[in-house]
Formats: C-alpha cells, sequence, structure tokens
C-alpha cells in the first residue's frame, strides 16, 4: 500500500501542478478544477467557460485582448430578478421612462478594469433591447438605456448578473433615490470663473506695473481700471460668495472662523480698490483680489474630493435586500421587500438575511448574528421561535412568518436613537478656525492702531494704511495651508487603502487619545478560525478525507475545518455526500464512512461520544471514521496577527484602548495574552445601547475617542466617537456610517496612521508660521503706509505658493516616512 | 494706444469663448467621470492596442 500510495500522490501532485494555470476568463487557479473548453484553453468553472463562449459567439472576443483573464469569477448562483418589474420597483429605479425607453443606473462593484468597461459599455451586442450603455468607472456605475417592448428590467439585470456584474440592489435604492447633485461642478465653475478673471485682470493691470503713467494717458488709464472693474465683479459676488455667507454665518453665531477674516480681506481689497478707481488715484487692488479667491477655491476644491467608489454614510438600508421570496399556497415568488406583510411566509436560504423580525415556521434555523450583535456564534433557533432582522441563515432553508414591518424591527429600531441624528449639532473646531480667532483680534487691533498712529498725521494715509493692514492681513497663506496638507494626508493615506470620509478626519484622528476596539470581526477575523483537533492525532490520510468532506459544505465551520487540513493531495471524491443543515455532514470516502458535525447529532446516528469530551457547543465539531468516534475540532475566533504588535505601538503612543464585545467573554484570556497592559478595559456582552453610552462616558471626562469597529452592532458607537473607523474584509461590501474605511489587510498600520495624522498636524503648523512670517513683512508695508498693488500683487501669490508647496511635500515626505513608501500603481 | 485698446478687448473677446466653452463642457457632465473616458480611449475598436500596455494595465490592477 505504501508504494502504491506514494506512487499516485505523486501523479495527484503532478496533475495539480499540471492544473495549476490561471482560468482563461477570470485569472483563478484551475487548480481545484479544470474544464477545458473546444480549444484547450482551460477554465476555473463552467460558469466561466459560458460567458467565454456566450461573448466569443456575441463577437465581443476582443474582451480577452484588453486584460489578460478579465473576467469576473461566476461564483454566485443565478438569482430571479422578478421583483425589479414590479412598476413600484421598476419605476423608483429608473431615471426615466416614457413607456417604451428605459434609463437606469446599476452600481456593478465587480467591475475592475478596461476590459469590463469595453464590455458592459458593448452589451447592445448581446441583447437586441439595449440601447447605449455608459460606465462611469471612478463610481461603479453602469447606466443603461433599454427598449421597455423588448426587455424587462429584471431581463437586463439577469444580463448583468450573467456575465458576473451582479448589480447591487438593496433596500437604499428604494427608500430615498434622489441622486445627490455634483457639488463639484459648482465648485469647478467657480474656479474656473475665478481664473478667467484673474488672468485678464492681471493683463488690464500689466500697463501699470510697466510705467504707463495715468496722467499723460488718462484715457487709457480709465479704460484699464474700468476693465477690471467690470471683470472682477462676478468674481467678488459670485465666486466669493461662499465666503460673505460663511463670514455672515460665523458672525451671527458669534465664532470666528478662517472665513471671517478673508471675507475682511476681501471687503478691503474691493472697497479700497473701487474707492482707488472711482477717485482715478489708482489702477486699485484687483489683481490680487482676484489671484486670493482663485487661490482660495482651489484650495477648497484640493481637500473636497471624495471617493465615489466608496459611502460612508450608510444605514441600516444599504444591508438589507431588495428582494424576498414568499411563499403563497406552497409557491415561491419574489417580491420587493417594501411590498412584504405582516403574517407573510417567506423563505430565507443560506447566507441570506432575514429581513424583518419573524418567528420560524420550519427548518432548521442557526442564525449567524455577528453583524448585528457582535455575537461570534451562530444560534440555534426552534420552530415557533422568533428570530430578528439581521441575523443571517447559516445552512438549508428555513420558512418564517413575519410578525412585523421591516420598518419596526429591532434592528431598525436601533436607529431610532438619538446618535443617528447628531448631524448638524456643534462640529469640532478645526485648528485653523480656532487660530483665526486670535489672529482676527490681531489684525483688526493692529489696523486700528495704524490708523490711530496716523490719524494725527494724515488723516487720508490713515485710511489708506488701515486698509492697507486688512488686505495684506487676509490669511490667504493660512487659509490654505490646512487644506493642502490635509489634503495630500488625504490621498496618501487613500493610496495605502486607508480611505477617509474627508480630509478633515486626519485632524480628527491627530486628536485622539482613546481608542475603542469591538472584538467580533475587528480584532477577530471574520471568516477564519482557529482549528484545533482534540484526540488521538490523525493520519495525513485521514486528514485528507476529512478535508474533502468538509469541501462539500458551505458551513462557516467545515470552511475553517478544510482549510486547517489543506492536504498536499485531494483523495477520491466524496460519495454518498449527505448534509443535515445546522448538524453535520457525512459522505464515504475511499470505501470509509465520515461523519462530521455537533456531538448530538453524532450521539442521534448511534456512534458513542467519550463522555470526558466537553459539553457540546457549536464552536465544537465532532469527527466519527466508520462509526468510531475520533475526536473533535475546537474552532476559536482568530485574532488579527498583528494584533500584539498594534497593542504594543499604541502603548508605546500611550494611547489606552477598550475593548468592548457583544460577545460573550470566553475570548478574555486570549485577548488580555494580547493586549497586555495596553488595555485600559475588556467589557463584554455589550449591547449597541451600551456601547453608545460608554463612548458618551469617555467623552464626558474629555477623552477624544477613536472607534473601530466592523457591524451595525457598533453602528452608534462610530457615530457617537470622534473618529469612527470601519473595518472591511471587501471595500466594495457594506461598512457602516463612519469617518475611514479601513482595509482589514491595513489593520496593522493603524497605529502608523495615527502617528502619521499627528505628522500631517506638525507640518500645518509650520505652514502657518511661514504664512506668519509673510504676513509680518506685508504689515511691516501697510503699517507704514507704503503698501503699494505692486507689493501686494507679488507677495500674495509668493506667500500662497511656497505655503501650497510646503504643505504638500511636507505631508507627503511624512506620509513616506511614517507609512512607507507609496505602493505602486494605485490608482 | 488705441490701438491697444481693440487688442485689449480682442483678446478679452477670445477669453470669454474660451469660458463660455468650458462651463459648457462643466454643465454638460464632462468634468463629472475623468476617469473612464480615457480608458474608453484605449479600447477603441479601430487600432490594435499594444499587448504590453494591456499587461500593465493588470500588474497595476492586481496591486491594488
Amino acid at each position: 500500500m505504501g508504494v502504491q500510495s506514494t506512487l499516485t500522490r505523486q501523479q495527484a501532485e503532478q496533475a495539480q501542478a499540471q492544473n495549476d494555470v490561471p482560468c482563461f476568463h477570470c485569472g483563478t487557479s484551475c487548480k481545484w478544477l479544470r474544464v477545458d473548453d473546444a480549444q484547450g484553453r482551460p477554465f476555473c468553472c463552467h460558469g466561466c467557460r459560458l460567458v467565454c463562449e456566450l461573448l466569443e459567439s456575441s463577437g465581443l472576443d476582443r474582451f480577452y485582448d484588453l486584460a489578460p483573464a478579465p473576467g469576473v469569477r461566476m461564483e454566485k448562483e443565478a438569482q430571479a430578478y422578478d421583483f425589479l418589474d414590479e412598476p413600484a420597483v421598476r419605476d423608483s429605479l429608473l431615471d426615466f421612462f416614457d413607456g417604451s425607453i428605459g434609463k437606469v443606473t446599476f452600481r456593478a462593484p465587480a467591475m475592475h478594469c478596461i476590459a469590463c468597461v469595453w464590455l458592459l459599455e458593448n452589451l447592445f451586442r448581446l441583447h437586441p433591447g439595449v440601447g447605449k450603455s455608459q460606465v462611469n468607472f471612478p463610481r461603479r456605475e453602469v447606466t443603461i438605456t433599454y427598449q421597455a417592448d423588448n426587455m424587462r428590467l429584471s431581463e437586463l439585470a439577469a444580463l448583468l448578473a450573467s456575465l458576473g456584474y451582479e448589480p447591487e440592489l438593496n433596500l437604499t435604492q428604494l427608500q430615498h433615490r434622489n441622486k445627490p447633485t455634483p457639488l463639484h461642478r459648482r465648485l469647478t465653475i467657480k474656479i474656473g470663473v475665478a481664473g478667467f478673471v484673474f488672468g485678464n485682470v492681471m493683463l488690464m493691470n500689466l500697463p501699470a506695473y510697466l510705467g504707463l503713467n495715468a496722467a499723460t494717458e488718462p484715457g487709457f488709464a480709465l479704460f484699464l481700471s474700468t476693465m477690471s472693474l467690470l471683470l472682477s465683479l462676478p468674481v467678488v459676488f459670485y465666486a466669493a460668495g461662499d465666503y460673505w455667507r460663511a463670514a455672515w454665518l460665523s458672525i451671527r453665531q458669534r465664532s470666528l472662523t478662517i472665513d471671517f477674516p478673508i471675507a475682511l480681506g476681501i471687503a478691503a481689497l474691493f472697497l479700497h480698490s473701487l474707492a482707488e478707481i472711482l477717485t482715478r488715484t489708482g489702477p486699485g487692488y484687483l489683481d490680487s483680489l482676484t489671484g486670493l479667491v482663485f487661490f482660495l477655491l482651489c484650495g477648497r476644491w484640493f481637500q473636497q474630493r471624495s471617493y465615489d467608489a466608496l459611502s460612508f454614510d450608510r444605514d441600516y438600508t444599504a444591508y438589507f435586500p431588495l428582494s424576498v421570496v414568499r411563499k403563497v399556497d406552497e409557491r415561491e415568488e419574489t417580491i420587493a421587500l417594501t411590498a412584504l406583510e405582516v403574517g407573510d411566509r417567506i423563505v430565507v436560504r443560506h447566507r441570506e438575511l432575514v429581513p424583518a423580525d419573524a418567528e420560524l415556521r420550519s427548518g432548521h434555523a442557526l442564525i449567524d448574528y455577528s453583524f448585528v450583535t457582535g455575537e461570534s456564534e451562530p444560534v440555534e433557533r426552534h420552530e415557533g421561535e422568533r428570530i430578528y432582522a439581521g441575523g443571517r441563515q447559516v445552512g438549508g432553508a428555513i420558512e418564517l412568518e413575519t410578525v412585523k414591518p421591516v420598518s419596526q424591527s429591532y434592528l431598525t429600531s436601533m436607529w431610532e436613537d438619538a446618535a443617528f441624528h447628531k448631524e448638524g449639532g456643534p462640529r469640532l473646531r478645526n485648528v485653523t478656525d480656532r487660530i483665526s480667532k486670535y489672529f482676527t483680534l490681531a489684525v483688526v487691533l493692529l489696523a486700528a492702531g495704524t490708523w490711530l498712529g496716523w490719524a494725527f498725521i494724515d488723516l487720508g494715509t490713515a485710511v489708506r494704511a488701515f486698509s492697507a493692514v486688512l488686505i495684506v492681513a487676509c490669511p490667504c497663506a493660512l487659509a490654505l495651508s490646512a487644506p493642502f496638507a490635509l489634503g495630500t494626508a488625504w490621498r496618501a493615506l487613500g493610496e495605502r487603502r486607508v480611505f477617509l470620509r474627508g480630509a478633515d478626519v486626519v485632524e480628527a484622528m491627530a486628536r485622539t487619545n482613546h481608542i475603542v476596539f469591538d472584538k467580533t470581526g475587528t480584532l477577530t477575523r471574520s471568516q477564519a478560525h482557529h482549528v484545533e483537533f482534540r484526540g488521538a492525532p490523525l493520519s495525513a490520510e485521514e486528514a485528507g478525507w476529512v478535508a474533502s468532506l468538509a469541501r462539500h459544505s458551505t458551513h462557516p465551520h467545515c470552511l475553517s475545518i478544510q482549510q486547517k487540513l489543506a492536504p498536499e493531495r485531494w483523495p477520491d471524491d466524496v460519495s454518498s455526500f449527505y448534509e443535515t443543515a445546522g448538524s453535520g455532514i457525512e459522505g464515504t470516502i475511499s470505501g470509509h464512512a465520515l461523519l462530521l458535525g455537533s456531538r448530538r447529532w453524532i450521539e442521534a446516528l448511534g456512534i458513542e461520544v467519550p463522555s470526558d469530551a466537553e459539553a457540546d457547543m457549536p464552536s465544537q465539531v465532532h469527527l466519527a471514521i466508520d462509526g468510531a468516534h475520533r475526536g473533535a475540532f475546537v474552532l476559536t475566533s482568530a485574532l488579527r496577527d498583528e494584533l500584539q504588535d498594534l497593542a504594543r505601538e499604541l502603548q508605546g503612543g500611550r494611547v489606552p484602548l477598550t475593548v468592548l464585545s457583544g460577545d460573550s467573554d470566553k475570548d478574555k484570556t486570549r485577548l488580555e495574552a494580547a493586549l497586555g497592559s495596553a488595555a485600559a478595559g475588556l467589557h463584554f456582552r455589550q449591547s449597541p445601547h451600551d456601547k453608545l453610552a460608554f463612548l458618551r462616558g469617555l467623552q464626558e471626562k474629555g477623552a477624544h475617542v477613536m472607534m473601530v469597529g466592523d457591524g451595525l452592532n457598533d453602528a452608534g458607537a462610530l457615530q457617537q466617537s470622534d473618529v469612527g473607523v470601519a473595518i472591511t474584509e471587501d471595500t466594495s461590501a457594506f461598512a457602516p456610517a463612519c469617518d475611514a474605511i479601513l482595509d482589514a489587510d491595513r489593520f496593522g498600520s493603524l497605529p502608523a496612521v495615527l502617528h502619521y495624522s499627528r505628522r500631517a498636524m506638525h507640518v500645518i503648523y509650520a505652514c502657518f508660521a511661514l504664512s506668519f512670517l509673510y504676513n509680518t513683512i506685508g504689515l511691516s508695508f501697510a503699517v507704514t503706509g507704503r503698501l503699494s498693488p505692486l507689493v501686494s500683487a507679488v507677495l500674495m501669490p509668493i506667500s500662497s505658493v511656497t505655503v501650497v508647496s510646503v504643505a504638500v511635500l511636507g505631508a507627503r515626505w511624512a506620509a513616506r516616512s511614517c507609512l512607507g513608501p507609496q505602493p505602486g500603481g494605485a490608482s | 494706444m488705441s490701438v491697444l485698446v481693440l487688442l485689449l478687448l480682442a483678446s478679452l473677446l477670445v477669453a470669454l469663448i474660451f469660458l463660455g466653452a468650458f462651463l459648457w463642457a462643466v454643465r454638460s457632465g464632462q468634468f463629472d467621470d475623468t476617469f473612464t473616458p480615457g480608458w474608453r480611449v484605449l479600447a477603441d475598436e479601430d487600432e490594435e492596442i499594444p499587448k504590453e500596455g494591456g499587461a500593465e494595465r493588470n500588474e497595476t490592477e492586481s496591486k491594488e
């Protein structure tokens, strides 16, 4: 047997090595399954082969020329989209519909390359009903026009899904579907106008700088100054409009923000210029004025970027599906979730979400509430018991009867808490505003002092010097420091897959002095388990059998066991496989009968389990081979590998950390060991409301709290915290409303990110110092009454440009030294 | 100097035409997606795409 088994093993290894080629369609390795087509090209599954054949028969084979293996792996089973044809659902999804032509925008997160864009824009070749389709890649959206006579909306969605670009459909799209108007369009127009005026006013002022004598050429001088005045009107009253409004607001709220001295400076510039031009005493400072507004708007544009493909303010509706399977008279139909009524019977399958509070009618329910409550183990429910919305069924299909409308479930009631409606409350004053308070006071005092000083000598000079101080002190460079430094930091973090809601989050992060972690899914990995086998060790061959059996089930425990055992070669296929949903799996491999499942299930099958084995827990999977109990796999949720380093680094930075978990305290000792003395407290069995209250308590003691979580149970705490960070395995998947989305792979970089945010603040302080220096130089001209338009026109751009360069280069350099070199090629 | 006045007015007129074109471009949404059109050109049917170009694209993708 020994010789034979080595031979077969070698053969199997050879076969596996031969098959370890990328799938022609999606690039996945064909190690596990290889399907060749007529031309001998390898595919990882039949789905990929079918898509490839479909594309080639439709003349779309160019798809494969654009990028190697550009396809999307066909993982999910075909879904029914019939509910999309319901008039109510259809009308709320469509952008436009006139009875025959419909236009719809789908989000398809699976698109990832140039070939995807090309394929989606050539959809019309696959179905005669499709008209024009246009992709917006940064938003991962495709806008499709289709002929309603020729094609139903459900067919269109199914067509996309059949190519692997499953459209994202969730409840949010039904409930509030007002597309956000592109805010940046208005800003772009303002920048365009200001830039245009800036250039032309400079042109009009050029003769004056070159020595035009207004006395000898009065007509020409008048023409030039009138033209500049006319040109600058749209800048003052349109492009700078936001500054007027903000300044007015800051007066009414009695808080001096940076916008106030800016508006003061613009007003002084404009009025002074107006007076000079009307009295024909000079050309005024209109070039400085328009340049100032232009630079300020550019700073605003730089700061106001956001990630189109990510959403930072999703509520539970984004987590809920759009449709649900309803059972009426033993017949299943797919209906829109909004049409679900109390008393309806619904069918929930493996990995599907329970959309409303319901009672179990039939089937074996094993509900995974980890995302909603933080409990790491699925809970078992019996017929007649209540199942709350938000849980996911693990195992076979179950039938439920809804007892509450979707909008009134336990989960949605959490959203009624005040913490979710704190928008509009007093926001944290940022560093620029805090400094500008003193700055404004100093400027006003200085201007008044200058006026007083000159008033006894010469009243005309007094007025000129007064407005000159206000002009020169206009904190343009100061106002540009933070936007450019924070905007650069935001980009640098994004390149390293730490996505912030906006640039101002960097500042909030720099102030963090307490970090609160969720446990399940945050400190532990959501899918992976640490697996340990208790019992007589398994031989390599037996391990192979178990792995092979486990591979046939989608239960997360089976997945973990399979990954743990990961045999070098896979034995013969399993015969007579049978899964008892939520209990166990059985099958025969190479003539040996294997049972893998819960203790009760194994005992019920007549196998004696030694009584010294620990009590039956969901996290224990018992194994029996040929009717004899062999032992049990004990699964514990795996702590993230980076956790110890993270705790050590945070401790070095003297940032205390607290763990709030919705789970039981079974992981307490392991967490304590991993976190060491960095942990300020570990709290278990915390409800979402407890977490919220805990954060409020910390904040009342003056802490700036960063909350790191992943699930809906952290949603309240994420909102309440000063910085809410959501950890997600897949950035295109659902993450609760938060300030930052952190790719789970980058979890270990959290201390570095905190450190970097503080360094970015140092860069801002350096820029402030620089801009104060320029202001002092300018003021020395202004106070002595010698500020000419030329000095102002030169000083203003120089100070802005140097401050912006220092801000950008400083933040870039700090990013390289804190976060390591920029990963190449990320777009 | 009256020549300069004419020249300045003419240059202003040209600049205004460009400003108008810019405003039209922004309003018609040409700045909403500044990424995809670049790829769309690369995927145009008529010309053959150099192979290494495609490979590069894929490399950068996989690093993301």
